[in-house]
């Protein structure tokens, strides 16, 4: 086991070290000036020049990269060039709304999703199988900020139960701010939901086919008991990698979303940045969603031996 | 007393005739064995029994289990009858086991829904005593082992112990020794006979190897095509079988010596000289897979490898395929040294176990055939290729109009030839056959063992035969190596090896492989003693 865990963490660090060299390169090769972008058409040369010594970006490319590295291994992502604030901090108040829509969809979303799937797979060709499969097809379909857009609609313009858009902050309180999400995360759990019902029914059904199905089956279980104790956590892996890509997908891939109901998340935080050039940013944003998709595909890799104790001897 | 009576029993899944007025009863502490080719029909009668059978079942007649119907269960009532009276033991144990679960999670499982209140601890006892009546030792295989740490062997008996942890009136048995070794396979018979004994129950033994259920069966029934052709005693059986069918099974059970001329070629087409393959364990242990083995293979020869699973003797397959790369040692192919290169594929060819899982499903028989083409230096056209393929069909027995056919179309026996078809495409020197009949039904391997032996003297090829069982090996090979624990311990002319055996492990190989002579010699003299 714990050579199991060693091996993970170095493959993890390594990801997480090759990956701030592309995005550092990406960057270094998108065009446009940050310095020339801030002091506007009338800027001066030695204004500029003062300008780019207070950023740093007076010196050779790789010292720059091991500077930003090293910064980042201390907790300092540098200050953005256009709010003039430490980048640290606009991360902080971005993910505050970020993490927390993610976690909820994804929660939504398998709580939906699992059961549906569960169901769907144990009365194959039933009237309920088709229609939670029919259901998923349209969720699969249907572009989610034009569900977004019905939902408020409906629960804001009709029936006036949630607000249209916008976020309080956490100072005004857990379930306010539970509120305020909870459309915009309906709306991005029901694609996803749609997705993992799939993907936990033909897995379940997969399953259901296994030999210790029929053992458990012979023993006197029925359908449903040899389903749910031998064949769920069996099917849970395809599911589990599932869910892992749509963590990582969701954290940033929110922005039309964030969009939609107005909220500061670090979807759109990464679009301002990429207009205004504020490649810093956009670097230290990259970097980290880089970092948390790594850090949970290593999270997902540990649930697999969770499940599985073959997995456990790292064969 | 009657314990299970099948009474003109029918069966229809989605409009297909599967069993036709099925009669069968089965006493308690009896033994009755169901024996006839995939497909009779058998193993659905186990399934009909214990009611888990595939979707669009049509039933008729009756399953009278103590004088009450199961046909007429609903069910929750079934579940009962699985819990309380019915336990079933299946074929392929590598499969048969939650892989998630513990041994003892899946034993005690089962123990608690006969018993629903029974304490922890007395459940736990409970389970350890009945790894302990399957002969699996507590201190080497504790409850808490997972399924993948065991071997074929030890997971069926973990198989049997669920089934027999509810005290079954009946046990189904189907096929439950086919994917074992002829070791393994002996032990869980006589297991299973100890359990008859000792627990009273009656058990259902569905098998296609006369020879396997001679030695335990009371009573035996033959099945083709989804009726009974014969069913008797299993002494008056052996005695005056009167279906033309029985007899060709009894044929196929009896094994002859293959008596090849090899005109004595002193051509050395393959040798192996001290051959080692260690594979890392972690945690700085390493397991020696083979152990310093030579042997050579004459042209026209036909040598078979023999040993129980784990001694090593696919490792030699593999490494002679140059598909794995080996430590210490050296191979050479028509006297030229073989490291996996190119150039001396075309000499060695090989059909695997599994007709099934080494065809690409999606490809035609004529490409499939064709495909070992490539390592041919000079490229032939596709008609070339057509006529060629087309010869070595009509050579395995199969005609052109296959040519176009895909891999489902075909039964087991079929595949393996166009197995061999494949194989012999290039015209190699030497086939390898790894467990080549192993999946077949008796019947089928037997005509697969002939279509090998003739075309080995008409094609004067060598066949490096490697199986577990020293009887199937009998039948095809001039010479025969024993192996065990990755090193060789007996070799020598097969006639030889098998009349003298020198090393104990060779003759308990012997002794272990099922011989339907012997077992119904071993028979008569069960019955003389009891009647005494």
């Amino acid at each position: 086991m714990s050579s199991f865990l060693l091996k993970k963490i170095i493959s993890l660090i390594i990801t997480l070290f090759v990956a701030t060299g592309v995005i550092f390169i990406l960057i270094e090769v998108v065009p446009g000036d940050p310095v020339a972008f801030m002091m506007g058409l009338s800027g001066s040369t030695e204004a500029a020049d003062a300008l780019r010594i207070e950023l740093g970006l007076n010196v050779g490319p790789w010292a720059r990269y091991v500077d930003w590295v090293w910064g980042m291994v201390n907790g300092n992502f540098g200050i953005s060039y256009t709010y003039r604030v430490p980048v640290i901090e606009l991360i902080r108040e971005r993910a505050l709304v970020s993490v927390p829509l993610t976690v909820y969809a994804l929660f939504l979303s398998t709580a939906i999703a699992i059961p549906a799937g569960l169901i769907s797979a144990s009365r194959r060709g039933s009237l309920v199988d088709t229609s939670f499969m029919g259901v998923a097809q349209l969720g699969v379909a249907i572009p989610n900020f034009w569900f977004a857009i019905l939902l408020v609609l409906f629960f804001s313009t009709t029936l006036k139960l949630f607000s249209a858009s916008g976020f309080p902050g956490w100072d005004a309180g857990f379930l306010i701010c539970l509120k305020a999400l909870t459309l915009p995360a309906i709306s991005l759990a029901l694609p996803q939901a749609a997705i993992l019902s799939r993907v936990m029914r033909s897995s379940a059904l997969e399953v259901m086919n296994e030999d210790y199905i029929r053992t458990a089956r012979a023993k006197g279980l029925n359908k449903n008991q040899a389903l749910l104790r031998h064949g769920l956590r069996n099917a849970m892996i395809p599911v589990l990698t599932i869910l892992g890509l749509q963590f990582s997908f969701l954290l940033a891939g929110g922005i039309i979303i964030e969009s939609v109901f107005s909220l500061p998340g670090l979807g759109r935080l990464v679009f301002q940045s990429i207009v205004q050039r504020d490649l810093i940013v956009v670097k230290s944003i990259v970097t980290l969603l880089v970092f948390s998709v790594v850090f949970i595909t290593f999270i997902v890799d540990l649930l697999y031996a969770a499940v599985d104790p073959r997995l456990r001897e790292g064969n | 007393m009657t314990l299970l009576n099948i009474k003109n029993f029918s069966l229809a899944i989605n409009d297909k005739n599967i069993l036709h007025n099925i009669n069968i009863k089965i006493n308690a502490g009896q033994v009755v064995a169901i024996v006839g080719e995939s497909g009779s029909g058998k193993s659905m009668i186990s399934s009909a029994i214990i009611n888990l059978l595939p979707q669009g079942a049509e039933l008729s007649g009756e399953i009278l289990l103590n004088n009450d119907n199961l046909l007429d269960k609903t069910e929750r009532e079934m579940c009962l009858h699985r819990i309380n009276d019915l336990g079933m033991i299946f074929q392929e144990p590598m499969t048969a086991l939650n892989p998630l679960e513990t041994i003892g999670a899946q034993i005690m499982e089962a123990i608690k829904l006969t018993k629903p209140k029974i304490g922890s601890k007395d459940l736990q006892k409970e389970a350890e005593l009945i790894l302990e009546a399957v002969e699996m030792k507590k201190s080497r295989f504790p409850l808490n082992t997972y399924p993948h740490k065991l071997s074929g062997g030890q997971r069926q008996r973990v198989v049997i112990a669920i089934a027999l942890s509810q005290k079954p009136k009946l046990l189904i048995a189907d096929e439950p020794t086919t994917a074992l070794d002829v070791t393994t396979q002996a032990k869980i018979m006589k297991l299973l006979l100890k359990l008859v004994k000792d627990y009273g129950i009656g058990i259902l033994l569905v098998s296609h190897d006369l020879a396997v259920v001679a030695d335990v069966a009371d009573h035996i029934v033959i099945m083709k095509n989804g009726k009974v052709v014969e069913q008797q005693n299993t002494i008056t059986f052996f005695k005056s079988m009167k279906h033309s069918y029985s007899k060709q099974l009894f044929a196929a059970a009896k094994h002859k010596l293959f008596e090849k001329n090899v005109s004595v070629c002193s051509e050395i087409i393959l040798e192996v000289q001290s051959l080692t393959k260690e594979y890392d364990l972690g945690n700085k242990k390493t397991l020696k897979a083979v152990n310093n083995v030579g042997f050579t293979l004459k042209r026209g020869e036909n040598l078979g490898l023999v040993g129980e699973s784990g001694c090593g003797k696919s490792t030699i397959a593999r490494c002679i395929l140059g598909l794995e790369k080996f430590g210490k040692g050296k191979i050479w192919i028509g006297g030229e040294p073989f490291y996996g290169q190119k150039e001396l594929r075309h000499c060695i060819n090989v059909v695997f176990q599994d007709p099934f899982g080494s065809f690409n499903p999606r490809h035609t028989v004529e490409r499939l055939v064709a495909e070992p083409f490539y390592v041919l230096k000079k490229s032939l056209t596709n008609f070339e290729k057509r006529v060629k393929v087309a010869q070595i069909l009509k050579l395995v027995g199969l005609s052109d109009e296959d040519l176009k056919k895909y891999p489902h179309e075909f039964s087991g026996g079929e595949r393996q030839r166009i197995a061999i078809a494949r194989a012999l495409i290039t015209e190699p020197d030497i086939i390898l056959l790894d467990e080549s009949t192993s999946a077949l039904d008796v019947i089928i391997r037997n005509q697969i063992l002939d279509l090998l032996k003739d075309l080995s003297i008409k094609l004067g090829i060598s066949y490096l035969f490697i199986s577990h069982d020293l009887t199937t090996v009998k039948n095809i090979t001039n010479r025969v190596i024993v192996m065990k624990d990755g090193a060789i311990i007996e070799e020598g002319l097969t006639a030889e090896v098998y009349k003298n055996p020198k090393h104990e492990y060779t003759k308990s190989l012997i002794e272990a492989s099922p011989d339907i002579t012997r077992a119904i010699r071993r028979k008569e003299e069960n019955n003389n003693e009891n009647t005494l």
